[in-house]
């Protein structure tokens, strides 16, 4: 039944929100579409995975993700403010470093987390339960970056992915501040992927493929809903956590109705592409409207200008 | 005797070097602007002032020559580090603000200019006071709009806007890039009063460029006409005061300057 398949698309939903707040970060706060997701979600499954396979702690494990994530970030961030590589190119290089890198965590292809018989934090056999655990990492998480993006250094992130030129008018160190918001996004990437692995109890060598996809649409969805409420900070992650349960809802919804699930990921990006085109698509309309009236109300200015 | 408060000695910076498109934009300039001074900067299009001011700000390195700001060599200092001694208008009046961020925000940015960004909250309660009283005084109704997003506004007023960020925090040197010249104008003349007043007030040591050549000769104490990346005239106080538009041009083709429509249509 659809609905008995809820939960668990709930909570998934809530682990992928997690992921799509970092997507939020890069792509909407800094202006930089940060491709390294794709990697660094796996490495933060694999390093998860491997290290409870060992008999680790849970927490201990997602920890060290965390902090594999926010190297993936600070290598990708290299690329671009060091090497001068372009936003995109920096994120694909790094991907690619993390394929061979995940690969080598696990030393194979893929890893079994044991969520019967070793502590987990999130597992599917409990969907239930791993919907309230997610939302309280939500609420620290959403709070957390709340509170950070209002602070002096926050708001110089903000301002950077907003106007470098201004910035740097300002006094603000650009290139750090893309360093340090390409590490946060991606210590919150990895982060769902220790959980993610938890939950479906196996990192995969393929779990990130596409990933940035499902956070973009995640993004959009959240920002589609709650742009109209608020513009407030907190309301706009809370709404791209809600992009991301919709997403998985859809994503149950469309395994129900029995269509083929290896249309998903065309499904995904056609729904991102239609989504990111229609605002482009919508200003362009807009734009020779406002143009002709512009025009038309410039001719008598430009009469009275050669007179004066 | 008043202090320097830029020097810029022997200066050179060439673009493109070596290829077809190879462009000399500042050739050995020597400049010292003293604490006070209100330099206006004329000269035709390709005469190296936008260079002049980039290579101030630490746009892109300099080639040769040295750069002293407030009595620190900032000649290998990156930009960002610059700013803690300048306050700068572009001539484009988008790329003065963060459009995403509101006002107050974008005010609170300015008025952290070269301090470094700590953990404190973004904007504090009691800075919105200040805040409030200062954008009263630019007379646009800014004041009672300070939660909005600078994106809302227009062309003038977040030029206005820019100008009063530049100027919150004292900066060493106020620079401005032809800030009017993208306006209509009557906010051109408004933004150009107020620029005066401010600078005024605050004594501020202030470099202006423009295209505007009675604008040129009526604000400031100092106009310095700039050609083939030299300075080709200087000249201050009385004799600055007694210029005409037609002295300039005159001047202005002496040193084989190309006159262009935008300077005469001023």
């Amino acid at each position: 039944m659809f609905f008995d398949a809820l939960p668990g698309a709930i909570s998934l939903g809530l682990i992928w929100g997690v992921m799509a707040i970092g997507v939020f970060i890069t792509y909407k706060v800094l202006d930089f579409a940060d491709l390294t997701v794709d990697g660094s979600i796996c490495t933060g499954g694999a390093v998860c995975a491997v290290m409870m396979a060992a008999g680790i702690n849970a927490w201990v494990a997602v920890l060290v993700a965390v902090i594999a994530g926010a190297l993936a970030g600070f290598v990708t961030g290299i690329f671009h403010t060091l090497l001068g590589i372009p936003a995109i190119l920096s994120g694909i290089l790094t991907q690619l470093i993390l394929w061979s890198v995940n690969l080598k965590i696990m030393g194979q292809a893929n890893t079994v987390v044991d969520t019967r018989n070793s502590y987990v934090i999130v597992t599917q056999l409990q969907a239930g339960w791993a919907i309230l655990i997610m939302f309280g990492f939500l609420v620290v998480i959403v709070g957390g970056l709340y509170w950070f993006f209002g602070t002096e250094a926050g708001c110089g992130i903000r301002a950077t992915g907003n106007n470098p030129n201004m910035s740097r008018a300002q006094g603000i160190n650009v290139n750090l501040n893309k360093i340090i918001g390409l590490v946060i996004s991606n210590a919150l990437v990895a982060l769902a992927g220790a959980l993610l692995a938890q939950y479906q109890g196996f990192a995969d060598i393929n779990m990130g493929r596409g990933a940035i996809v499902i956070g973009l649409a995640a993004v959009i969805i959240g920002e589609a809903i709650v742009t109209r409420i608020s513009r407030n900070f907190a309301v706009q992650l809370a709404g791209v956590v809600l992009g991301g349960i919709i997403y998985y809802i859809v994503y149950q919804f469309v395994i129900w109705l029995e269509i083929d699930t290896e249309y998903l990921k065309m499904l995904s990006a056609i729904v991102v592409a239609v989504f990111l085109a229609v605002p482009y698509w919508k200003k362009k309309y807009f734009y020779r409207f406002a143009g002709k009236k512009k025009r038309a109300e410039a001719k008598p200015l430009e009469g009275g200008e050669s007179n004066g | 005797m008043a202090e320097s408060i830029l020097r810029l000695e022997n200066v050179s910076k060439t673009f493109n070097r070596g290829s077809v498109n190879e462009k000399v934009a500042l050739c050995g300039l020597s400049l010292t602007v003293e604490d006070g001074d209100f330099v206006t900067v004329i000269g035709g299009n390709g005469a190296g002032k936008s260079t002049l001011m980039n290579a101030i700000c630490g746009t892109f390195p300099v080639d040769e020559g040295k750069i002293i700001l407030g009595g620190h060599d900032v000649t290998r200092l990156p930009e960002y580090r610059r700013a803690k001694y300048l306050g700068r208008v572009f001539q484009d009046p988008m790329m003065g603000t963060s459009p995403n961020m509101e006002i107050q925000e974008n005010l609170a940015l300015a008025y952290r200019r070269g301090k470094v960004r700590s953990l404190m909250p973004g904007i504090r309660r009691s800075e919105k006071a200040f805040y409030r009283e200062q954008l009263a005084r630019l007379g646009l109704g800014l004041e009672d709009r300070m939660t909005a997003k600078v994106g809302l506004l227009s062309g003038g007023q977040r030029q206005s806007l820019t100008l009063l960020m530049a100027t919150l925090k004292k900066p060493d040197l106020l620079l401005l890039d032809e800030h009017t010249a993208a306006l209509d104008p009557k906010t051109a003349a408004k933004v150009l009063s107020f620029t005066e007043e401010i600078a005024a007030e605050n004594a501020l040591t202030t470099i202006m460029i423009t295209h505007n050549m009675s604008d040129a000769i009526r604000c400031g104490n100092r106009l310095i006409m700039m050609s083939e990346g030299r300075v080709v005239y200087d000249v201050r106080g009385e004799e600055k005061r007694s210029l005409t538009v037609e002295d300039l041009l005159e001047k202005f083709r002496e040193a084989g300057g190309e006159v262009s429509d935008k300077m005469l249509l001023n």
